[in-house]
């Protein structure tokens, strides 16, 4: 076990939290800027279409992340598509994967948070000649308890993902690789309570990062 | 509304991620396509600081499989590959994706299993006989089954046996679990089985069980590994001066001392190969 300490206190090992936080943070940022409004404007707004973008965001919870992966590393291989963009094998081509994602998610339950709430006030906000974006702020307000879960459930997509970001970040050490492809790698090469480890301290701080956003938020 | 609490988040991750960038200068580093064996074995880890101090250059490292490795920088996506596979490689350059291959270091690769060995193969020196042996016993067997070197190897390996293993007495002793060279050592342990491994990655794996050495020092069983530059006239070769430099670093008299000097447990894991014969 003095092993797996030993290996928990290095650089490398801090580089590793650092990136896989930096990268689910930033893929959830991304990815709550698209989901709420797009989330509340499928609530509020009526128009062609959007029954069948709700269906989608739904269908999309359960998105396979390899899949995505994939697809994503075909667009980006530098015979590809986006090719020129030569995001292939960065941590911003991880950041893309992940906000793929987690923007469904958070679309699909900020839609579901933000549907009583407009029932409840719409008429209200109507009668108060309130804008469109404006009803969807005061809303989104309403429903701060979902709407946190929401983003939750994204960033909790996002820590725990490792699919996707193996295809397209490539685990490239001290560069790309975050906690869930090092725990891949070791397990891989048999050093398996190394593996445990980071997975123990993947649990830990993806427990803190949830339950800080909570106790801000609800302050 | 507090959908502004959200920005002091977005902004850390943005601070966070420009730091990030700034540690990595784009322009001074390559991307090396590489066999498992030579970076799960942490071979690389030990020689590439040495090549870094050097020429300031880094090289990021994509551990694949050699089917991977090839397929990777034949789509552009890697600066050069460093695998291990003859047959593949040589389909690789004849295909016009692949330039200058230089051999780098050797090992051999060995038959692992368990201790209780049912097809009583241990001390032998005849893979094909080993492997024959295997079948005859219906002993559980993992097969990698992910196009890697040694993939190729055991296949090849099984043809000059004659049999094939996923049809010899209904197969089910023979499981390809479709993984690299750990997942394969894991799912040996695991169930009792035989397997084909390197010798770097087996050394250096962490959970050899009731698992041990049971045929090596078969001539058949030389493992050499090989770098190839990518052909400028198929590809783009945006870093090929760096890539060209670091095949150099890895063929010269300190480089190839790098090479011999990684020692698990006192037990050298490669041998330099450069000088030899090709």
């Amino acid at each position: 076990m003095g092993d797996v300490w030993a290996a928990l206190g290095t650089a490398e090992f801090a580089h590793i939290v650092g990136l896989s936080l930096t990268v689910s943070l930033s893929a959830t940022a991304i990815a709550a800027v698209i989901g709420l409004p797009s989330g509340a404007a499928l609530a509020i707004c009526r128009f062609p279409g959007r029954r069948l973008l709700i269906l989608l965001a739904n269908a999309f919870l359960g998105l396979p992340p390899v899949v995505v992966g994939l697809a994503l590393y075909l667009m980006l291989s530098r015979s590809g598509p986006l090719g020129a963009l030569a995001l292939l094998f960065t941590p911003s081509a991880m950041i893309i994967a992940q906000a793929l994602l987690a923007a469904p998610i958070i679309t699909a339950l900020t839609h579901r948070a933000i549907q009583d709430p407009w029932e409840e006030y719409g008429g209200a906000l109507r009668v108060d000649g309130a804008t469109r974006s404006r009803s969807i702020r005061m809303l989104l307000a309403i429903a701060r308890s979902s709407v946190l879960t929401a983003v939750l459930a994204g960033f909790g997509r996002t820590i725990s993902e490792v699919g996707a970001v193996l295809i397209v970040g490539g685990n490239i050490a001290s560069y790309t690789r975050i906690m869930t492809t090092a725990i891949v790698l070791k397990t891989s090469e048999g050093e398996l309570g190394l593996a445990l480890g980071i997975g123990l301290v993947l649990i830990g701080i993806s427990i803190a990062v949830s339950a800080s956003a909570f106790v801000l938020w609800e302050r | 509304m507090k959908l502004r609490q959200l920005f002091p988040l977005l902004f850390i991750a943005l601070l966070a991620r420009g730091t990030m960038a700034a540690e990595q200068p784009v322009s001074q580093s390559i991307i090396l396509a590489s066999t498992t064996s030579v970076e799960n074995s942490g071979l690389l880890a030990h020689i590439l600081p040495a090549f870094t101090k050097e020429t300031g250059i880094t090289v990021h490292v994509l551990a694949q499989g050699t089917g991977q490795a090839l397929e990777t920088a034949a789509r552009d996506d890697a600066d050069l590959v460093l695998v291990h596979d003859l047959e593949a490689e040589q389909k690789f350059i004849a295909a016009g994706d692949g330039i200058d291959r230089r051999q780098i270091a050797w090992n051999d690769f060995i038959v692992v299993g368990p201790h209780s060995d049912p097809a009583h193969i241990a001390g032998t020196h005849d893979a094909v006989a080993a492997l024959k042996a295997i079948a005859g016993a219906q002993a559980p067997f993992v097969s990698r089954g992910d196009k890697s070197g040694t993939d190729a190897l055991e296949h090849r390996l099984w043809r000059v046996a004659g049999i094939d293993p996923a049809k010899a007495g209904g197969g089910s002793w023979y499981r390809d679990i479709g993984g690299g060279m750990g997942a394969a050592l894991n799912a040996a342990q695991a169930m009792n089985a035989y397997t084909i491994s390197d010798r770097g990655t087996w050394l250096s794996f962490g959970n050899k069980g009731g698992l041990t050495v049971l045929v090596d020092g078969d001539p058949s069983l030389l493992n050499r590994y090989d770098v190839i530059l990518l052909n400028p006239a198929k590809h783009l070769v945006p870093k090929q001066t760096l890539a060209t430099r670091f095949v150099q670093w890895l063929v010269s008299p300190e480089g190839q001392e790098a090479i011999g000097a990684y020692k698990v447990d006192g037990q050298q894991l490669f041998h330099p190969s450069a000088a030899a014969p090709r």
